[in-house]
């Protein structure tokens, strides 16, 4: 087959759009054909240039997210304004005929409220220093020459190496499609508590991702996702399903933002 | 909340426009909501997402006009290439700037189906999915997107008027 012919073949072959046999041919046909491979090489390097031009040109602003987000979770929860924002209910007593006994109640969920918001109020530095104790493990997992204990892309072989490891279980997000890759996993404590922390790549970026069971006063408080900024690295926790999560990695927040919806899609199966 | 980044910047390749493009994706996530239960396991769900951003442009008036640069002549054959390969090596070096206003100027068939290949990294399959179109109507569409967009960059590294 003349090189012309090749030559149509080689957008599919670098689209993966081949079959092994035609990949076969035209990577035979590539290793002898220098005029041919540097036509294939130009093609790859402009398909990356086309990547890197477009990708992330325009990014959503945190205001249009909040209002999709709200959209979304309305027919779901109408009772909550903001998505994967639980805020605390109170049981309000019921009023009895013996108005002295729903004025103690009233008093008692006022106070109630009180210590809620006191609460509140302190959670953002107890926050952001618990997700710089995370930001340090990550750090430490980076320089680490061994930086994970399971090694593998293949998410069916990471989460079984957490059996038995772990006093709770989590589901690893469905990456096809998506620029993430599983890198694999490691055990860490945090407070003396178990947890998963697992390694994820984005275009040669390192991403780590904590999961520990939810426990008051252990972890970092909080209702929602809560997003923090810090030293260059950009970081989201939240609680799901009794368990929290934090993601930290060098990349943007919307790379962050994206894992972090990955995450939560995969928790909510 | 599943591929709202990329569909928020697909949403702007297409629209050219911010405004335009957050009432596309809005619009786009309450149809997906209401009309989740059509969608078949097991399918590509990016794919479906897409479709239905793609098809709620398309009744926009911006749309309409875009749609009128669709090509009513896909055929299924891979067109032969001409001999591409020092202008291909050349062009591999061109500046971001250059290639994002490549794709601005570019018909909207051929942008999308650029953006969704090489962006989005769909293979074949879904991008048929996506655009409802046969996978050698990908193929074929996409070799002309591709030396469309070479021929207009050859002309802009030439200080052509492209």
């Amino acid at each position: 087959m003349s090189c012309k012919l090749w030559r149509d073949w080689v957008d599919a072959y670098l689209d993966d759009g081949c079959t092994p046999e035609e990949n076969a041919g035209i990577e035979d046909h590539l290793s002898t054909c220098t005029a041919c491979s540097a036509e294939a090489l130009a093609r790859l390097r402009m398909k990356r240039s086309i990547r890197h031009a477009a990708v992330e040109k325009y990014t959503p602003s945190d205001d249009f997210r909040l209002r999709i987000e709200q959209t979304i979770e309305k027919p779901r929860n109408p009772m909550a304004a903001i998505p994967f924002v639980t805020f605390p209910r109170f049981k309000f007593p019921v009023l009895t005929k013996q108005w002295k006994q729903g004025l103690w109640a009233g008093a008692g969920a006022l106070a109630l409220v009180v210590i809620v918001w006191s609460a509140l109020a302190m959670r953002g530095s107890g926050r952001e220093q618990a997700l710089a104790q995370f930001l340090d493990l990550h750090v430490a997992t980076m320089a680490s020459s061994n930086p994970i204990d399971v090694a593998s892309t293949d998410q069916h072989t990471v989460k079984p190496w957490f059996e038995g490891k772990l006093p709770f279980t989590f589901n690893l997000p469905e990456l096809e499609g998506s620029s993430f890759k599983l890198m694999g996993g490691k055990l860490m404590y945090y407070k003396n508590r178990p947890g998963a922390q697992l390694l994820f790549d984005l275009r040669k970026h390192q991403l780590s991702v904590f999961i520990l069971q939810e426990q008051a006063g252990a972890t970092p408080k909080s209702m929602g996702i809560a997003t923090v900024r810090q030293k260059g690295f950009n970081e989201e926790t939240w609680g799901q399903g009794g368990l929290r999560y934090v993601v930290i990695g060098d990349t943007n927040a919307a790379d962050v933002r994206s894992l972090g919806d990955l995450l939560r899609a995969a928790a909510r199966q | 909340m599943p591929h709202f980044a990329s569909l928020y910047n697909l949403a702007c390749w297409l629209t050219q426009d911010r405004a335009a493009a957050e009432d596309l994706v809005q619009e786009t996530y309450a149809k997906a909501l209401k009309g989740f239960p059509s969608y078949h396991q097991g399918t590509n769900f990016r794919a479906w997402l897409y479709r239905i951003l793609r098809n709620t442009f398309l009744t926009t008036q911006a749309g309409l006009k875009a749609a009128a640069s669709l090509d009513s002549d896909d055929v299924t054959v891979v067109e032969p290439s001409t001999d591409e390969t020092p202008e291909a090596i050349l062009l591999a070096r061109v500046e971001q700037a250059t290639i994002q206003k490549a794709l601005e100027v570019l018909p909207m068939h051929f942008r999308e189906i650029i953006l969704l290949s090489d962006v989005e990294e769909m293979n074949y399959k879904e991008i048929g999915q996506a655009l409802s179109i046969p996978i050698g109507t990908v193929m074929s569409r996409l070799f002309r997107a591709r030396r469309a967009m070479r021929k207009w960059l050859a002309a802009a590294s030439q200080g052509v008027s492209a």
